[in-house]
């Protein structure tokens, strides 16, 4: 009993800790190398996959195409809902790093998108005999998350002072949101180009272990990148902010200084 | 290799967009830690961090 209280407020303590944004920047100090390259290690793996295992009977050899463009849409909706904790973090906790976190992560966010269109595009050519379909939805579904990826970041450049911006960006994100079921499920709900989910479903992959070898380390390895440049991105964000209350502060005591 | 052209285009534009992105977070993160460095060489710090009072040397910013 007093054991799980004392590991209850352990947990807390730590969770505590990581609010304080200076041990946060301790900790991420601490993690990025590891990080970094673990990352390079999984891309090396997952290239030397990609290019090594066979081509598919019926694809050929743009199957490697997609090697990353499978985890490019899964990283562009992942990120999205990483933006959507963190804006719940903003609304009902006011947590600080939240705001940072949702702020750092929206052009990450659109670099993912924009990659998962191009190669999609580019394995469409080929594959489908078109670049692009309008009437597809996952197509049109993938494409307004990217735009709402650029909204987001004209907001949050748009606005002086980012306490202000990041309520209104939480409130847009989390409106936004309901975008990501529609991207997940579109290949159900309509007829489009996209084939049915088959890794993410019930009775396992149905995709050949040649292809989800290499498939799988990729993923891996790209949301492993994701997570590196976001913990990037945001001690980046708490640096500017403290540059700017620091120049503020410096700022008024100048003002006193010469009105005295 | 058949569709090498849409397979290379694919590798090279993500890689491109990739290295960007990394490029971009570390040249802006080096550029922070610069102004972060200047401005406490010009004796602004943190109030919780300031051991000199900033009253004296914020006038020389």
């Amino acid at each position: 009993m007093t054991e799980t209280r004392l590991a209850s407020t352990k947990i807390g303590a730590r969770l505590n800790a990581l609010a304080n944004p200076t041990r946060f920047l301790e900790l991420v100090a601490r993690v990025l190398p590891w990080m970094a390259i673990l990352t390079a290690l999984l891309f090396a793996a997952g290239l030397t996959l990609s290019f090594t295992t066979e081509g598919d009977y019926q694809q050929g050899d743009t199957v490697r195409i997609m090697y990353i463009h499978v985890p490019a849409a899964w990283l562009a909706m992942m990120c999205y809902s990483v933006m959507a904790i963190s804006a719940i973090g903003t609304l009902v906790w006011r947590h600080p790093l939240a705001d940072v976190s949702h702020r750092a992560a929206a052009p990450l966010g659109a670099a993912f998108t924009f990659i998962a269109l191009v190669t999609g595009s580019l394995w469409g050519r080929p594959m489908w005999g078109t670049w692009w379909a309008w009437g597809d939805a996952r197509l049109t579904s993938v494409f307004i998350l990217f735009l709402m990826y650029l909204g987001l970041i004209a907001l949050n450049r748009a606005m002086d002072d980012p306490s202000k911006s990041a309520r209104i960006s939480a409130v847009l994100i989390l409106v936004g949101f309901v975008n990501i079921p529609i991207i997940k499920f579109s290949v159900e709900w309509w007829n489009t180009l996209h084939q049915p989910a088959s890794i993410m479903k019930l009775g396992g992959p149905s995709v050949d272990p040649e292809f989800l070898r290499p498939l799988l380390i990729m993923a891996i390895a790209f949301t492993l990148l994701f997570f590196t440049l976001h913990l990037m991105a945001m001690r980046n964000e708490i640096w500017r902010r403290r540059i700017m209350a620091q120049r503020r502060l410096a700022a008024r005591i100048a003002s006193q200084d010469s009105a005295s | 290799m058949k569709y090498a052209f849409y397979i290379g285009t694919a590798y090279g534009l993500t890689a491109t967009a990739i290295l960007c992105l990394i490029l971009w977070i570390w040249l802006d993160g080096r550029a922070r830690l610069k102004e972060l460095k200047a401005l406490d060489a010009a004796g602004i710090r943190r109030r919780s961090t300031a051991t000199t009072g900033p009253h004296s040397s914020a006038e020389q910013v």
